[in-house]
């Protein structure tokens, strides 16, 4: 960090007085160094969330440090959160005195040398370089693009994600530079409660943890509900398999929550907040505490923030492993001490919550989305999306895709655009399958439902929901009926087993999945009964399960498989009747034959073969007898003629 | 208010502010329920009450829901049905299937759903989890794999009872209910109340048995086998062979016991008139001599149990009295036996309780003389009923009899123990004869004969004006117990009873017989009392004839030695 100047308090107390039109050039000139207008050494910025690490980030922040402690050379070292390319980390971003900001992907710690001895010699290197930022004020390298002209980035609209991966998300200083806390600043000292609520409910913001509900109504309903005291509980139980919108906002960006969530605090008359997040975030968590600590002790938070009089103390509740505890309800009798089961609405939190006093659970995308409405006004972002879904929506790109990754897109963009435009299209140019929307509750839209736009009403008719934003995208090689298998294995573990169509319905759904994929060998008649009988109670259980079940978890564990039966029934009844999967992930499924034209008669197979199934004298080719034959593949796997193939 | 809705096509009122169930319920309009207990906050847990209601996109639990102006419910459509009809086969999907076997064979819930929902075919066929029964409590038998995890139990030690030994463990389908950390019950905080049996509705609840050595006992020629049967039971009884709810039967029930082969039949009331006198001494004697005061009542061996583990700074509070069945047990030991000169080892004794926790008591090291317990087996109502027709007896066939000498009279007052605030009532009624000389012109006591958990009464008797106190649940107790060691000091008395409503509602009791079974046997007791000649314990020739023959007095050594104990401080995890 640059000498200190003014510590964050001093920032705000300018922040406060500079309204009343009394500007200060040192201030101002340290506050456009914050923001890195300009610098007087090298910055070298190394992507740190938690995709950054697993890809080796720590290993390349060491190489740096070693590399910069040898050289002898003066330059700051700056630890940001994710800029959303997962695909590309460990991501580097080098700003030279002057120059602008160029950014290096998957930069391993061998690496670093080369790269920054050519960087350093003001050289842009002839690999890894992924683009410059754009800068008004800086010199720009030569032949590199604009990372905002890359297909990745051009049709993105980042205002959650804006300082994600940019600035360092340990500095409140830094935050504060741009424009941080502004917002509530405005919010404070102009607005009244109710007058916050108005500003959301017309901005038309939407729950974003997949619910879809209006922000503003939700926090008028408990605005509205007489008590002397209401929470504010911010929902960062993000537990959906492939999703990661979350992480990257509390890693990247944590002040945006903080501020977003005691704008909201405000507007619900609430002085004491919660935020609840999964203990697994170990990252997440550790800024996220940090982040507080800083607020706190600069006045943002605590006892009348801002000489405004209000007062919010806000504290960090850890998951403790349970997927249910997304739930509203079930997160709030976490946050209570008792164990994390749902209870059934009405009433709703908004009415009776948390120590049963009115409690507005939102989402951590959701309250990221506050701070630029305040800033730019409801209607500004009430122009963004389609009519009735607002604004923009982070989602997590995961799965065959080729940039795997965290984008943010207006609503009303179509999966087209986000799968093959800015994902980049199908991994290894195979053949998109299916797409699975909203995390396990979600549904698998196929390939046909490409030209669906993103937003709630047009998912929902395409018979999906939004979910929170996972996006997991399936080439031809996936088998629907493994992956609908995967799901609701996932739910019956993740059910709390309080209500019985949940606990005991998501179980028997599961077996019969189980049994379809099971091995056809040496069934008995009695099983090739068990096993059409399951299939045809297959949609009856899955329409009692939505019907019954007490809370969301329940009530969407059958969307996977309800929408694969609708979009993929064919390869089902491939699976019931020819038991056979097209894919063949499907393990027991699996049929092997040898080529006779490639078999040597080697008899490594017949010798591997646990079950001896495999016959053939030396130098002939072999043959399989089917009904000894286990499936187990070791055939195929040990030999060196590829004569062995998959049925 | 009310207002308008529409059920099954029907326009109905309801109120505002209730719910479908309670709209539905005052109509005369049944919907299943499981995890419905009326009283506490719906959970919802069992889905079991859902209905349609139009504009709803799933089916909503009418436990839960309040009422809307001109909702439109169906509660049996097809949807519905259904809905209704898959869970119960789902909960059958993973369950042992064994109802043969089972201890609530012909009274369970789900036995009952399946068959009103006409549950005819196994359609969900797949794993079932296994589990142990756990025999290892003292009166309580856990058996797991029958549970459907409705969480009434759980609630009712936490919410009702207050001790919180049951709790849901494990999530998914491999959820269970157990004590903390899924320990056994010997090792658990459980007080064997049984009021999770009460609240069970399948088997995977119930008490521990006691009537199988009783058959061999019974037939077997040197033993010489005697029973006593508390008052309680004998109101209740009747419920588990359809007589009319409320009716005392003691008189036929003496009968069949001795048909039954029983030498001696005697009523524990006597041994309730005995611990009211003693009881009464004790109190004296703290009053007089300055001892410590306010006095616990020590009858309730649930409540014992709870003081031993929570609250062991609170022993010199309670009164060393024997329960009434100890007090007999160790009368009969003794002065029975020896009288009629019978062998301790021939002997045996059984009790016939409402009460899980007696079978605890029964095996209280400080209850044992010698090594031998006074009470050898505890049957619940339930295990009485059960074992009566064992010996083909048909209860209404017997004629009334008395109870054997010496232990056959007794008064109102001991019977009135059975309800919440009687064993209170009848303290006030001796000790007020023994601090003023005068029998009580009114001795009903209204304050103690309301329907609430927590009862109160001031009564000057002589020169001091003393505090009654009757409580009803764990909660309170401790809540008082608090208030106590905080310096309240207005009490002198304070009877604790961990069952809702006093042992006519005890943990052995029939399950689900009668309708409204506790007002009714509440009722009965309090016509009793109107009725009977002798309402005060000190009145009862029987007692007087004991202590002139064998006691000499409540302070006498041998008093002392037969009919007090002691306590000791109990570990238990959490």
């Amino acid at each position: 960090m640059e000498t200190v100047l003014a510590p964050a308090k001093e920032i705000v107390d300018y922040m406060l007085h500079s309204k009343y039109g009394s500007t200060n050039t040192t201030m101002e000139d340290y506050l456009s160094r914050l923001r890195r207008d300009k610098v007087n050494r090298p910055v070298i910025f190394v992507g740190m969330g938690t995709c950054g690490i697993v890809a080796g980030a720590e290993n390349t922040l060491a190489a740096i440090k070693n590399y910069l402690n040898e050289k002898n050379i003066d330059a700051e070292v700056v630890e940001v959160g994710c800029i959303g390319l997962c695909a590309h980390e460990p991501i580097v971003d080098v700003q030279l005195p002057g120059k602008r900001r160029l950014a290096l992907s998957r930069v391993k710690a061998e690496m670093v040398e080369n790269l920054l001895d050519n960087i350093l010699n003001f050289e842009v290197p002839n690999y890894s370089v992924l683009g410059q930022y754009a800068h008004l004020n800086q010199e720009a390298w030569d032949e590199v693009d604009e990372l905002g002209s890359l297909p990745f980035f051009r049709l993105q609209h980042r205002l959650v994600l804006k300082n994600c991966g940019v600035i360092n998300p340990t500095s409140l200083e830094e935050y504060l530079a741009h424009g941080g806390y502004g917002a509530l600043e405005r919010v404070l000292h102009n607005y009244a409660p109710s007058k916050v609520c108005d500003i959301v409910e017309e901005s038309g913001l939407r729950g974003r943890g997949g619910g879809g509900f209006n922000t503003g109504r939700k926090w008028k309903i408990a605005l509205n509900t007489p008590d002397d005291e209401k929470y504010m509980v911010c929902n960062g139980d993000e537990s959906d398999p492939g999703a990661f919108m979350d992480r990257a906002i509390v890693e990247g960006d944590p002040h945006r929550l903080i501020e977003g969530l005691a704008i909201a605090a405000y507007a619900i008359n609430s002085t004491k907040a919660y935020i609840y997040i999964r203990a697994e975030y170990a990252v997440a968590v550790k800024r996220l505490r940090h982040a507080l600590e800083q607020a706190t002790q600069a006045g943002i938070l605590g006892y009348n923030i801002m000489n405004s009089g209000f007062n919010l103390n806000i504290q960090v509740s850890e998951g403790a492993g349970a997927f249910v505890c997304g739930e509203e309800t079930a997160l709030i009798s976490s946050i209570e001490g008792k164990r994390g089961m749902p209870g059934p609405k009405p009433p709703f939190p908004a009415i009776r919550g948390l120590f049963g006093r009115p409690t507005v659970v939102n989402n951590v995308e959701t309250l990221a989305n506050i701070p630029p409405i305040i800033d730019n006004g409801p209607d500004w972002y009430a122009g963004i999306g389609t009519e009735k879904s607002k604004g923009t929506k982070v989602f997590a790109l995961a799965g065959n895709i080729t940039n795997t990754g965290l984008v943010e897109v207006n609503m009303g963009t179509t999966l087209k655009t986000l799968v093959y435009t800015i994902g980049g299209g199908i991994k290894n140019g195979k053949r998109l399958k299916a797409i699975q929307f909203g995390g396990p509750s979600g549904s698998c839209l196929p390939e046909q439902s490409l030209d669906v736009s993103i937003d709630y009403e047009s998912l929902a008719e395409a018979g999906t929901i939004m979910g929170s934003g996972g996006l997991v995208v399936m080439d031809e090689d996936t088998c629907m009926v493994d992956i609908v298998k995967f799901f609701t294995d996932f739910l019956q573990k993740a059910s709390c087993g309080k209500c019985i169509p949940c606990r005991e319905g998501s179980r028997r759904l599961h077996e019969i999945l189980e049994n379809i994929t099971k091995r056809p060998m040496n069934e008995s008649g009695h099983e090739t009964l068990e096993r059409f009988k399951g299939v045809l109670q297959l949609e009856n259980l899955a329409e009692v399960m939505r019907d019954t079940s007490l809370c969301g978890l329940g009530q969407t564990a059958p969307n996977p498989l309800l929408s694969a039966l609708k979009y993929f029934r064919e390869e089902f009844e491939e699976h019931i009747f020819d038991r056979k999967c097209r894919a063949g992930v499907c393990k027991d499924l699996r049929m092997f034959s040898i080529d006779v034209e490639k078999c040597t008669g080697c008899t490594l197979c017949a010798r591997k073969c646990p079950t001896i199934a495999i016959i053939g004298a030396p130098r002939t080719p072999h043959f399989i007898i089917e009904d000894k034959c286990i499936g187990c593949g070791i055939c195929f796997d040990v030999c060196k003629f590829v004569a062995v193939i998959i049925k | 208010m009310n207002f308008p809705i529409e059920v099954n096509n029907k326009t109905i009122l309801a109120r505002r502010g209730e719910t479908i169930l309670e709209a539905l319920d005052r109509n005369g309009i049944k919907v299943p329920t499981l995890c419905h207990m009326p009283g506490l906050n719906p959970t919802g847990s069992c889905r079991m009450c859902v209905v349609e209601v139009e504009g709803k996109r799933n089916l909503i639990t009418a436990c839960s829901y309040p009422v809307e102006e001109w909702m439109k419910i169906k509660t049996h459509s097809p949807r519905v049905v259904n809905a209704r009809k898959t869970n119960v086969e789902l909960l059958l999907s993973n369950h042992p299937d064994d109802c043969l076997y089972c201890e609530r064979n012909g009274n369970c819930e789900l036995q009952l759903f399946a068959e009103q929902l006409n549950v005819r075919e196994r359609r969900f066929i797949g794993k079932k989890n296994k589990y142990k029964t756990d025999p290892s409590g003292s009166s309580i038998v856990r058996d797991p794999a029958k549970c459907i995890v409705c969480g009434r139990c759980v609630r009712t030690c936490d919410e009702i009872v207050g001790v919180c030994t049951l709790g849901f463990i494990g999530r998914g389908n491999q959820i269970i209910i157990g004590p903390s950390f899924n320990k056994q019950l010997n090792l658990s905080s459980c007080i064997a109340c049984g009021q999770c049996i009460m609240a069970c509705p399948t088997g995977a609840l119930h008490e521990k048995r006691h009537s199988d050595d009783l058959q061999q006992a019974l037939h077997h020629s040197k033993t010489h086998v005697v029973a006593q049967y508390s008052s309680t039971v004998a109101i209740s009884l009747g419920e588990e062979f359809n007589l009319k709810p409320g009716r005392e039967i003691n008189g036929i029930l003496n009968a069949a016991l001795r048909k039954a082969g029983f030498d001696k039949v005697f009523d524990t009331t006597f041994g309730a008139d005995l611990y009211l006198v003693q009881l009464t001494a004790e109190f004296e004697h703290r009053l007089n001599e300055g001892g410590r005061l306010p006095l616990f009542s020590s009858d309730c061996p649930a409540w014992i149990k709870y003081i031993e583990q929570w609250h062991s700074e609170m022993i010199p509070h309670i009164s060393t009295c024997k329960s009434p069945q100890q007090m007999l047990g160790s009368i009969i030991n003794r002065y029975y036996a020896d009288t009629y000169h019978i062998k301790t080892e021939d002997l045996y004794t059984v009790s016939a309780m409402p009460c899980t926790a007696k079978k605890f008591e029964a095996q209280r090291e400080q209850l044992t003389h010698k090594g031998i317990s006074d009470v050898d087996a505890v049957l619940t109502t339930r295990e009485l009923a059960q074992f009566i027709k064992l010996n083909g007896i048909e209860l209404q066939q017997n004629d009334s009899e008395l109870a054997d000498y010496p232990f056959h009279v007794r008064s109102s007052a001991g019977k009135l123990m059975s309800v919440a605030g009687g064993q209170t009532e009848a303290l006030i009624r001796t000790l007020y004869f023994r601090l003023t000389g005068n029998e009580m012109k009114q001795p009903r006591i209204a304050e103690m004969r309301v329907n609430k958990d927590y009862k109160e009464v001031k009564i000057k008797m002589g020169k001091h004006l003393l505090g009654f106190a009757a409580v009803n649940s764990i909660a309170l107790a401790h809540k008082l117990i608090e208030e106590i060691k905080a310096g309240r000091d207005d009490l002198h008395f304070i009877e604790v009873m961990v069952c809702p409503g006093g042992c006519i509602n005890g943990g052995g009791q029939p399950i689900r017989k009668a309708q409204n079974a506790l007002k009714i046997r509440q009722k009965s007791i309090y016509e009793l009392d109107e009725k009977d000649p002798i309402s005060a314990a000190h009145k009862n020739p029987g007692i007087i004839g004991l202590y002139t023959d064998f006691l000499i007095s409540p302070d006498s050594s041998i008093a002392r030695e037969l009919l007090h104990t002691s306590y000791k401080k109990r570990e238990v995890p959490l």
